[in-house]
């Protein structure tokens, strides 16, 4: 089947959506944009296929009317999504080791060669059996991306093991550091079937699901089958030059994002867009045309950036940011509208006493005011039209809420659309941009 | 950069005259300690070259200096030096560059200082800036000075009683000191002669401008118009020698219009024009080229300018009339592009739009240049509207460094032109579930 691929090459992520020729959205997919944004592109693109055959499997399934009621259906997906997930975790857990295996030399550990490999097997080990654990239905990572996961962890025993084993843990971090940057920028091996039909025999084992085995496993093998034919990819985002892209397969964020956000919602007439580096307020006509817009100048305050930065200050993931800030029970001022004199002020905050969680919800506020004026200065909100906020920073409840709030103080009555899939909607743009490309 | 860029621009002979030209004036400039020459320093707005001419005096622009030594990327440490000195960060960057300079010698492009002023002529307050600007200068120089006050044209139009004003002060004020500084006695039949050669230069530059209203269009009116304007606005509006730059530029554009060719650009002809814009504000100067590169690359060309129409907007029917001498000059200074008021400037760039035929409005604001970026929004809007061709906002700075950010400026240019794609295909709906 024909398919038409966006991908946003952001400052911090690279989104991919996959749609089919009816515009309907097949898969997404998501990476870390690390230094390398041809392998983040690949990786980005590889995940929205599997999330592809995901949904082909699905459609199967309901085609030979297995499956059973939707909320089973779901339930049973996203099982198959999560041992996908860990089967593709511990390939590149065991690519991750090999490499490792290849830094074990002579010069690096002296004589000690025998032990770092027996200790890095041991780290392995443990990796390996905590796997299932992590990718548990409940279970809470504080990313998704395998650099953050395995880093974490790899800190954490790989510190252990070096206690119990007398070796130093420099020397172990030492390899882990130049032994992941590889395996990042390797895109994750073929052998999706496999790794589908080692899920999908886990799940149907797991779950006791009442079903045909045979059957599902021709649906999943035509899910599998099914040729996915790259008709047309546009790339957009920060990293769009760098992509070995024609020109014309390259579209600007802006027309992507607008582009997007009125697919996703077609009343949207105003957009904000809050990313890694920037912010951008776009109004878009009735046709998801853009009609003006307005980004963040010469500098990155009021972006996600900025959040990014406050979590490194405060030694606290991205993603715990919002919960905390929601525990506020008052907000404290953040005058500053600059990334690093923030960091001061936070400290100084912390200083005078106040509350994490009151200081957050300041900061949380602070780049909200930001985008405020971003939003004004390219035309304001129409209370008639709907308003559509889009970007990473769209997942941020804390965000979210202070930004209805400023929005209803300075504009009164107006729909705010925030879709689960807002960071896509750069890719989603791009992808129709690809469709209508060869439509034309 | 790609090589491309690197490569030297091509010069046409009137480019080659221009360049002579300049070089020329600042010798004359700074063999001003050997020759004598009396020297007036005097801003681009309201320069009056054909009456500094009459006292037989040099004509030093300080703005132009900064130009100069932001196109050649020495303003950078003239504006950190300006900075110790304790400017602040927001003042006027061409201020900061030209005090700056002095501090660092006062030295010219041909490697020779620039002699101490004998005038500072500030015969345009449209800029509340150069005011300031020589407040500073005086201090320094200890320098006679000569002030024209010109009215604003808050309601859009010259009055009698305006004109009077400026009149009276030149009789009163300025021709006095002039003759007082140079020694020479004020002769209104050299001025005439003068002032008949500037609107023989006037006619030519005129027609180069409205050349772009041609599609395509032979030139382009912000990069290329820069250069164009170059003479007339400096040291040499009222000489012989403007009126052969002029003729020559007009040949040369004639001969691009009748092969229908697009604008000479630093990498040679532009193939094929795919936006006509109308630009408001001055252009970044640090990073020119590259800032220019960004439209030609996407086959952008400025069809009209209002940065062209700071040291005079002739194109609307204005010329230095022989026959009113004083008159004229006071109306030439009333009539400067920033005294306009906002209303005004609007409906100019309107008329741009429809007559140029553009596809888009553009304005690059200059953070640090008041008179220039105030209310700019707003006429952003304006003409959006009455035009319903699609606008953008850009900000770089005039001369210092660091206030260009190539990526940004690159991306929202992009960005606008693809914009202006969408418009004109019209796009068509799709939405989806997502």
């Amino acid at each position: 089947m024909k398919t038409f691929i966006g991908i946003d090459l952001g400052s911090t992520t690279t989104k991919a959506v996959m749609l089919d020729e009816n515009c309907e959205v097949l898969g997404r997919g998501i990476t870390n944009s690390r230094s390398n944004y041809e392998t983040a592109a690949a990786v980005a693109k590889q995940e929205a296929t599997v999330a592809a055959r995901l949904h082909l499997f699905r459609r199967g399934l309901n085609a030979r009317g297995l499956g059973g009621d939707t909320e089973t259906l779901n339930a049973m997906m996203a099982d198959l999504e999560r041992n996908f997930r860990l089967e593709q975790f511990l390939e590149q857990l065991q690519d991750l080791q090999d490499t490792c295996g290849g830094f074990v030399t002579p010069e690096r550990f002296h004589g000690k060669e025998a032990d770092a490999k027996a200790a890095l097997d041991t780290v392995f080990e443990r990796l390996r059996g905590e796997a299932p654990g992590m990718f548990a239905p409940d279970a809470a990572r504080k990313s998704d991306f395998f650099r953050d996961i395995a880093g974490s962890r790899f800190m954490q025993i790989g510190e252990e093991v070096a206690k119990e084993t007398g070796l130093g843990f420099d020397q172990l971090l030492n390899v882990y550091d130049k032994s992941i940057i590889d395996v990042e920028n390797r895109p994750p091996a073929g052998g999706m079937s496999a790794k589908f039909q080692r899920a999908l025999d886990r799940v149907v084992a797991d779950s006791g699901l009442v079903m045909d085995p045979e059957k599902a496993t021709e649906a999943m093998a035509e899910a599998m089958d099914t040729q996915l034919e790259e008709t047309y990819v546009v790339g957009t985002g920060y990293g769009r030059v760098t992509l070995p892209f024609p020109k014309e397969h390259i579209r600007s964020e802006i027309l992507c994002h607008g582009l997007g956000a009125h697919m996703m919602f077609p009343g949207t007439r105003t957009v904000l867009d809050i990313g890694g580096q920037d912010t951008k307020a776009i109004q878009v006509d009735p046709a998801g045309i853009v009609e003006n817009f307005q980004m963040n100048d010469r500098c990155a305050a009021g972006c996600g950036r900025y959040l990014g930065y406050i979590a490194d200050e405060m030694n606290m993931g991205l993603h715990e940011l919002g919960p905390m800030a929601m525990k506020a029970t008052k907000s404290v001022r953040i005058n500053s509208t600059c990334t690093v004199f923030a960091g001061a002020e936070l400290r100084d905050r912390l200083a005078l006493g106040e509350k994490r969680e009151d200081i957050v919800a300041g900061l949380h506020r602070a780049i909200i005011l930001r985008a405020m004026s971003i939003i004004s200065r390219s035309g304001g909100i129409d209370p008639q039209g709907e308003f559509t906020f889009t970007g990473g920073v769209a997942n941020n409840e804390a965000a979210v809420t202070e930004l209805k709030k400023l929005v209803n103080e300075n504009y009164g009555e107006v729909t705010i659309n925030i879709s689960p899939a807002s960071i896509y909607t750069g890719a989603l743009g791009a992808a129709e941009f690809a469709r209508r490309a060869t439509a034309n | 950069m790609t090589q491309n860029a690197q490569q030297e621009i091509v010069k046409e002979p009137s480019m080659l005259k221009q360049k002579a030209m300049i070089a020329g004036n600042y010798d004359k400039l700074t063999s001003a300690p050997e020759t004598g020459l009396k020297v007036a320093a005097t801003y681009v707005p309201g320069n009056l070259n054909e009456l500094i001419m009459c006292f037989d005096m040099g004509n030093n622009l300080p703005e132009i200096n900064a130009i100069n030594n932001g196109m050649r990327k020495k303003s950078g440490g003239m504006i950190t030096e300006a900075e110790k000195l304790g400017h602040s960060e927001d003042v006027c960057t061409y201020v900061k560059a030209d005090v700056g300079m002095m501090a660092k010698g006062n030295i010219a492009p041909n490697g020779k200082a620039l002699p101490v002023p004998d005038l500072l002529m500030l015969s345009y307050t449209g800029c509340f800036t150069f005011m300031k600007w020589f407040e500073l200068l005086r201090d320094q120089y200890g320098c006679e000075t000569a002030m024209l006050h010109v009215p604003y044209e808050g309601d859009g139009v010259i009055t009698d009683n305006m004109r009077d004003y400026v009149v009276k002060q030149l009789k009163e004020e300025v021709i006095p000191k002039m003759e007082k500084v140079s020694g020479v006695k004020f002769d209104i039949d050299r001025l005439r002669e003068y002032m008949r050669n500037s609107a023989k230069a006037e006619d030519d530059l005129v027609w180069v401008l409205e050349s772009a209203k041609n599609k395509p269009s032979p030139i382009d009116a912000y990069f290329g118009g820069v250069y164009y304007i170059g003479p007339i606005f400096s040291a040499f509006r009222g000489t012989e020698d403007a009126i052969d730059y002029y003729r020559m530029l007009r040949t040369e554009i004639e001969a691009r219009l009748a092969a229908g060719k697009g604008p000479i650009t630093p990498e040679g002809e532009l193939d094929e024009e795919k936006y006509r814009l109308v630009v408001e504000g001055p252009p970044n100067w640090t990073s020119f080229r590259d800032f220019w590169k960004m439209f030609y690359e996407e086959g952008a060309v400025v069809v009209a300018s209002t940065y062209t129409k700071v040291g005079g907007v002739y194109d609307q029917g204005f010329r230095h009339d022989p026959d009113r001498p004083l008159e004229s000059l006071a109306e030439y200074c009333l009539g400067c592009y920033t005294n306009r008021n906002l209303p005004g400037r609007v409906d100019l760039i309107e008329k741009y739009m429809k007559e140029y035929q553009a596809d888009g409005f553009l304005i690059n604001s200059i953070k640090s240049c008041n008179s220039f970026s105030a209310g700019q929004l707003l006429m952003m809007r304006e003409i959006e509207t009455r035009t319903g061709k699609p606008a953008a906002f850009i900000e770089t700075d005039l001369v210092d460094p660091r206030y260009f950010s190539a990526a940004n400026v690159k991306n929202r240019l992009e960005s606008y032109f693809q914009m202006i794609d969408q418009k004109r295909r019209g796009g068509g709906s799709a939405s989806t579930a997502a």
